[in-house]
């Protein structure tokens, strides 16, 4: 493979905007990316709108107040405020709730880059539990075998650096990367694992472990997690298909595009996008279809946005579920300081996992199963500041510089990763009084999570004591489980169906009410799976445009 | 060049075997640049005028620093020069505190005269006497930014004015590299040990 260095002589496109393009993509981000790059390699003109900016390697550091503090890769919410109420008949708070990448690139540029796939479980899980009474959960209208060709095309075409483990569902090749190099933390999962007699294997990251399709390999900076990677070994679609998309010639990258409605015309057809440009000057893009890739929150609030005489309840919403039963995954956590240093600052945050609690046991009494990782995923400054401290640490004098010092560098946490069950008021609606920076109605976010995914959670919290115990950590505690009022991984507000009266896309993404709308990212998902979305929803990238590619080839995208 | 230089660009050609020598050729300035972006903070040696605090000011506002992270066998607040720091956000990113900093600096030397009448300042206060007020004043919510801006001076990027000769990463242990080689800690060394 050759760099993108050889390519800078390509013409990029500028589409003018009466060009009825074949399609306008929403959201640069995992699947935006992802489906970007599959339509224009298949001789499609796409523009994709993104309402962050077009940032490079170069833009990239590790200066902890800019990117973590003052949101340079994120959605800022001095502009962009959210409000937070837990019941729908209470009244919301402007408060943040939600986080996403705002870049291209999205999500998948800050991440961690856990790059877990599903299970055959997680698609079936209501069929082999039953029903949960008060709740949506459900099959999702695919099966792991449909979905597993594209978890591979993922894997390959993006980089990821693996080793199957014991439990995982039968895959058609091996990971593209082996494992990258064990750290403490992961040396100290696997050592308690083992004596608790529990599994262990090599965690899937989207980061490459060797030199790959012209990138160079991971060099353990450290500095993964909520970073840009500067030397591209993170494989985000900023890095890896975005590049591709734009070498065909046939994709426009505008970044700086806040969209504010998707357009549809007197038959119900999308005909194109309004959005805002860099200088808050309204643009409308004609397209023939529209694929809505820009989140499980901001997917459902655009669709929200975008009601007409024709879909008075929001585009798309004839169900009444866009926006409903989000999702935010949960967290069981505990903390560790060992004898040793385990310098858990280097390196890639994750090196080994346990999937030994993965599925749900009715044993238990409640629903719920996840994951475990060991990571120390602070940076100097968040942690001085009390993020991995004992609540009860000294704040300020000598003893506290002296609990500082001791401990960074031997510290560690054991991280659950847990299911959230899709309960339909929790959700995504639009705020009837806040207004954002260009005047349209800010994000409210409804959540109160499942009993089961608070027991789920404690469950796991529990599980790392027990894990730090028999790796021998010289103190351990865990703090009480909260229930969740800000979310990272927003999933389940459109979620995907057979039964257009009970989900919002069907099983190829299409919008069940708009022919020529594709609505393709964290909100497709029917149910939560254990806290790593994103390996999903790029699988379901690739599914969703490889069917899209083959409708609109055989002219069954009938456009507006 | 340090060592830590040599072996970065030692590594980058590793990383690179297999690809292409125009490939390299024509990323190489590209990735060097990425490289040194992180290790470029400014590193003032020469005293940095204050943009917001008085100089009397600034003398208080150390003081409480230097109580926050005190100096032992190791540098403190002061050495890691968090004040100016302070100064920079009060004049840049945190310039809606100002007020807050205003009143509170007052409240704080309300408080100083109170329980040691004889002081007109609290940095004329000695070390002891220093924390028996900061112990009857740290609830309430100057007290919270002075010591968040402290530890946020003690720990961030040098180029935002503290965290002189990265005092603080020092302290943890912490260092920011661009290449680091395993065995990162004791634990995976021992682990390959044993496997």
């Amino acid at each position: 493979m050759i760099g993108d260095g050889l390519f800078m002589n390509i013409q990029l496109p500028k589409f003018d905007s009466q060009t009825q393009v074949d399609f306008v993509v929403i959201g640069a981000g995992a699947a935006g990316g992802v489906i970007a790059k599959e339509l224009s390699a298949a001789g499609f003109q796409v523009v994709v709108l993104e309402q962050g900016p077009y940032l490079k390697e170069k833009d990239f550091d590790h200066d902890e107040i800019k990117t973590l503090w003052q949101n340079a890769l994120t959605n800022d919410w001095k502009t962009q405020p959210n409000s937070f109420r837990k019941t729908t008949n209470a009244k919301a708070t402007v408060q943040p709730s939600v986080l996403y990448g705002r870049m291209v690139g999205g999500g998948t540029t800050h991440f961690t880059a856990n790059y877990w796939r599903f299970r055959e479980i997680d698609f079936i899980e209501r069929s082999k539990l039953g029903a949960i009474s008060g709740t949506g959960f459900d099959d999702w209208p695919i099966i792991y075998a449909e979905l597993e060709p594209y978890y591979t095309k993922a894997e390959w075409d993006l980089g990821v650096s693996g080793q199957p483990g014991p439990m995982d569902s039968p895959r058609s090749k091996p990971y593209p990367l082996p494992p990258l190099p064990i750290k403490s933390a992961g040396a100290l999962l696997a050592t308690g694992a083992r004596t608790l007699g529990w599994h262990s294997q090599p965690a899937p990251m989207a980061i490459i472990s060797q030199p790959y399709r012209g990138r160079s390999a991971c060099s353990h900076c450290g500095f993964c997690e909520g970073f840009g990677c500067e030397i591209k070994a993170k494989s985000s679609t900023l890095a890896t298909v975005f590049p591709e998309a734009e070498k065909t010639g046939r994709c426009e990258i505008r970044s700086g595009s806040y969209v504010r409605k998707i357009e549809t015309d007197a038959a119900g057809r999308v005909t194109g996008v309004i959005y805002f440009d860099q200088k808050k000057t309204e643009v409308f893009q004609r397209a023939k279809a529209v694929v809505l890739c820009a989140n499980g929150a901001e997917t459902a609030r655009l669709l929200l946005l975008s009601k007409s005489n024709l879909f008075p309840n929001g585009l798309a919403n004839s169900s009444g579920f866009v926006g409903k039963y989000l999702m935010f995954n949960g967290g069981g956590f505990a903390t560790g300081v060992f004898e040793h240093e385990l310098n858990e600052f280097k390196s890639v945050a994750v090196t080994r996992i346990t999937h030994q609690f993965y599925d749900s046991d009715p044993k238990r009494g409640f629903y719920g199963g996840g994951g475990i990782d060991l990571r120390f995923d602070v940076y100097p400054m968040g942690f001085a500041l009390g993020g991995g401290l004992p609540r009860e640490a000294p704040r300020w004098g000598a003893e506290y510089k002296k609990i500082v010092k001791d401990s960074y560098t031997r510290s560690v946490f054991s991280f659950g990763h847990t299911t959230s069950l899709p309960m339909e008021r929790n959700s995504i609606s639009l705020d009837p009084t806040a207004k954002d920076a260009w005047g349209l109605p800010v994000l409210r976010v409804t959540y109160k999570d499942h009993p089961d995914d608070l027991k789920i959670m404690k469950f796991f919290s529990d599980r790392g004591m027990e894990l730090l115990d028999a790796a021998g950590a010289k103190k351990k505690w865990a703090g009480p489980v909260e229930e969740q009022t800000f979310g990272v991984h927003l999933l389940g507000t459109c979620r995907m169906g057979n039964d257009p009266k009970r989900s919002v896309v069907n099983k190829f993404h299409r919008a069940h009410d708009v022919p020529n709308l594709f609505i393709c990212d964290g909100s497709s998902f029917v149910t939560s799976g254990r806290g790593q979305p994103t390996c999903t929803i790029q699988a379901l990238a690739y599914r969703a445009a490889d069917n899209i590619a083959r409708m609109a080839k055989n002219g069954e995208i009938k456009s507006g | 060049m340090d060592d830590q230089d040599a072996s970065r660009r030692l590594f980058l050609i590793k990383s690179l075997t297999g690809v292409s020598a125009a490939w390299l050729a024509l990323r190489m300035p590209e990735i060097v640049a990425a490289q040194e972006h992180a290790h470029q903070a400014v590193q003032s040696s020469a005293p940095v005028k204050f943009e917001f605090l008085s100089p009397e000011q600034a003398v208080e506002i150390e003081a409480v620093a230097a109580q926050i992270i005190p100096a032992d066998d190791t540098p403190g607040a002061r050495e890691a020069r968090v004040i100016y720091f302070i100064d920079r956000a009060l004049s840049t990113f945190d310039k809606e505190r100002q007020p807050l900093y205003v009143k509170g600096l007052k409240d704080l030397q309300a408080k100083q005269k109170k329980m040691f009448k004889n002081a007109a300042k609290f940095s004329e206060l000695n070390s002891e006497q220093q924390i028996r007020v900061l112990k009857a004043f740290e609830k309430n919510q100057f007290f919270e930014i002075v010591r968040a801006h402290t530890i946020m001076g003690f720990f961030s990027d040098p180029s935002y004015g503290g965290n002189y000769d990265k005092i603080g990463w020092k302290l943890i242990g912490f260092k920011d590299e661009f290449y680091f080689k395993p065995p990162f800690g004791y634990y995976d060394r021992e682990y390959k040990e044993t496997q």
